[in-house]
């Protein structure tokens, strides 16, 4: 995989009086992530994702997208970032076609108005709508309208998409379509920063996860470096205290019926616990799951 | 970016009822004078109007004198508390930005869709009332148009000065699109940046309407509004025309200069 930075920033922090809404933050997104940005309500990551797109100054730090120092090179930076910031914007008396050609049309680079009407059917398509609907947006329901906010970051098609939330509002099986849709464009070579409160969404589409904290990230590595064999196997027994004391320095936890036990093999510790009279009722190579990690990595223990 | 601008601004219902509302007036008050004979007494009530029985082709310019004092303007506030804060509201200013539109681009391009559509706005005003006042109210008397001094005006001469008329209608609105953009960078209202304009509007006629700001009166933005009147005198008295241009290009350039203040290190967080 091509490891260039697609996002870095260094150091970033953004003040408002004496909040810290954003400390000392170092992203690091290379070309080819999908990149899960998670954190609770309030923890920083809409500030931050403003940062990236020169929306929010920073207070100090640096922010480079593409390479390039943001906001400074925003007119070179932006139009090959697509972006879905906290739900989307559309004028309600136009309908969701003529929103995104007036879109297109308003910055630098817009197209030809002949490709511009195929890109937007394209792109209307492509993320589930109607492209002959001439409804109003305010005739819309909230997951059309989160469609047609895709629809605009996908537009110019972009080496870089930068989205917030992108599933809100959309009932199962929309979300199993955007899901696609993002996983095609993953495919393609776009890299995806993916901001979101839903850790199973994450959990099932990102290849590296960051982790913000009350404004500090308190955790950024690959996915599978993070939920990688821990060498540990589950044991659920009713004599789990005669377990412990004959297992003794390989138990590392013990909580009423289920212990965590260090062993290389889950079938070889099985027959052994058997031999020795010991009832097995669950068995199993134990492994961690992002909700443990994030939580882990969240309260300071 | 300009361009974008007017088509959203033609394609918003919006702007077609505030049309017609500026429109509505003076056809109301042209159908009352038309039926009712009824003209105010010279000297009194908006200007022109006294004339209008005698002479239907300076209707547009009593027309003018009707809708400017108030309809205008707070047609003006409406759609330049809108320029910024409505795209808030609406959620579509962070996608501009991020489209990206430059922030001085985009200041620029509301204050010149604002001013364009004070231009429709005179234009249709005048145009209709034009129409309005040769059909109810008859054409000029036989002895041609009769200037406020009491000198008969030709037909090239009217024209010519209700062109300058119609201008210096249109600038006299660019102080109020100017404080209604400065108010419309401040509030994620849009209703609260206009109101905020209405509101300075109000104070400054309050104020005009009190001797003891006497001192205050030339710098007051609606001081010199119905000055387009002194270019029907015989011979044009310039003096309030050129005080009203210059008070306005003043609160164009202080309120502009406001707003690119205020919006071009913003932090776009809603």
């Amino acid at each position: 995989m091509n490891t260039d930075a697609v996002i870095r920033t260094r150091a970033l922090t953004k003040r408002y009086g004496p909040l810290r809404a954003v400390d000392a933050v170092d992203l690091a997104v290379r070309e080819g992530d999908v990149y899960g940005f998670l954190g609770a309500n309030g923890s920083g990551k809409s500030t931050t994702v403003r940062m990236l797109l020169g929306l929010v100054l920073p207070t100090s730090g640096e922010v480079e997208v593409l390479g390039e120092p943001m906001p400074a090179a925003r007119r070179s930076v932006l139009p090959r970032v697509g972006a879905l910031v906290e739900g989307p914007g559309a004028y309600a008396h136009l309908s969701g076609r003529t929103n995104l050609a007036l879109l297109d049309a308003s910055g630098p680079g817009a197209s030809r108005p002949r490709d511009r009407r195929r890109r937007v059917e394209e792109v209307l398509e492509q993320v589930g709508l109607d492209p002959a609907d001439r409804r109003p947006t305010r005739a819309y329901s909230l997951g059309m309208r989160q469609r047609l906010g895709l629809a605009a970051a996908l537009i110019r098609r972009p080496r870089l998409l930068v989205l917030d939330e992108p599933t809100n509002g959309l009932d199962p099986q929309g979300i199993q379509e955007i899901r696609q849709l993002l996983l095609g464009l993953r495919a393609e070579g776009t890299t995806i920063f993916l901001s979101s409160h839903l850790l199973a969404e994450i959990e099932q589409m990102c290849t590296r996860v960051g982790v913000l904290d009350r404004g500090r990230l308190v955790l950024q590595e690959d996915l599978d470096v993070l939920l990688r064999p821990t060498g540990l196997v589950a044991v659920r027994t009713p004599d789990a205290q005669r377990c412990a004391s004959l297992l003794g320095g390989m138990v590392e936890q013990l909580e009423d019926e289920r212990l965590l036990v260090r062993a290389a093999d889950a079938a070889t510790l099985t027959a052994y616990l058997v031999g020795q009279d010991i009832r097995v009722s669950e068995v199993g190579p134990y492994r961690r799951d992002l909700e443990r990690v994030v939580l882990e990595a969240g309260s300071p223990a | 970016m300009i361009g974008v601008e007017l088509v959203k601004m033609l394609r918003r219902p919006r702007t077609w009822l505030i049309l017609a509302m500026l429109v509505a007036l003076p056809t109301l008050v042209a159908i009352l004078l038309a039926v009712t004979d009824l003209a105010p007494r010279p000297g009194t009530g908006p200007p022109f109007l006294s004339a209008v029985l005698t002479d239907g082709t300076v209707f547009p310019l009593a027309a003018l004198g009707v809708v400017l004092p108030l309809f205008l303007p707070i047609a003006v506030a409406v759609l330049g508390g809108d320029a910024i804060a409505g795209e808030t509201q609406s959620g579509t200013l962070r996608y501009l930005l991020a489209r990206p539109v430059g922030r001085t681009h985009l200041l620029l391009a509301k204050l010149v869709t604002v001013v364009a559509f004070v231009v429709l706005a005179v234009l249709v005003v005048a145009a209709v009332s034009y129409v309005e006042g040769r059909l109810l109210l008859g054409g000029a008397p036989a002895t041609g148009t009769v200037s406020l001094s009491g000198s008969t005006l030709t037909e090239d001469q009217i024209a010519g000065r209700t062109t300058m008329a119609l201008a210096y209608v249109v600038v006299s609105m660019l102080g109020v699109a100017a404080t209604a953009l400065f108010f419309s960078t401040l509030t994620t209202s849009a209703i609260g940046a206009a109101l905020g304009t209405i509101g300075l509007l109000v104070g400054s006629t309050v104020l005009l309407g009190l001797d003891a700001a006497q001192a205050l009166h030339p710098y007051l933005p609606t001081r010199y509004w119905l000055a387009f009147v002194d270019l029907f005198r015989d011979p044009i008295l310039w003096d309030d025309v050129v005080r009203g241009l210059l008070v306005q290009l003043a609160y164009l350039l202080v309120f502009t200069l406001a707003a690119w203040a205020s919006f071009a290190t913003k932090d776009i967080d809603d």
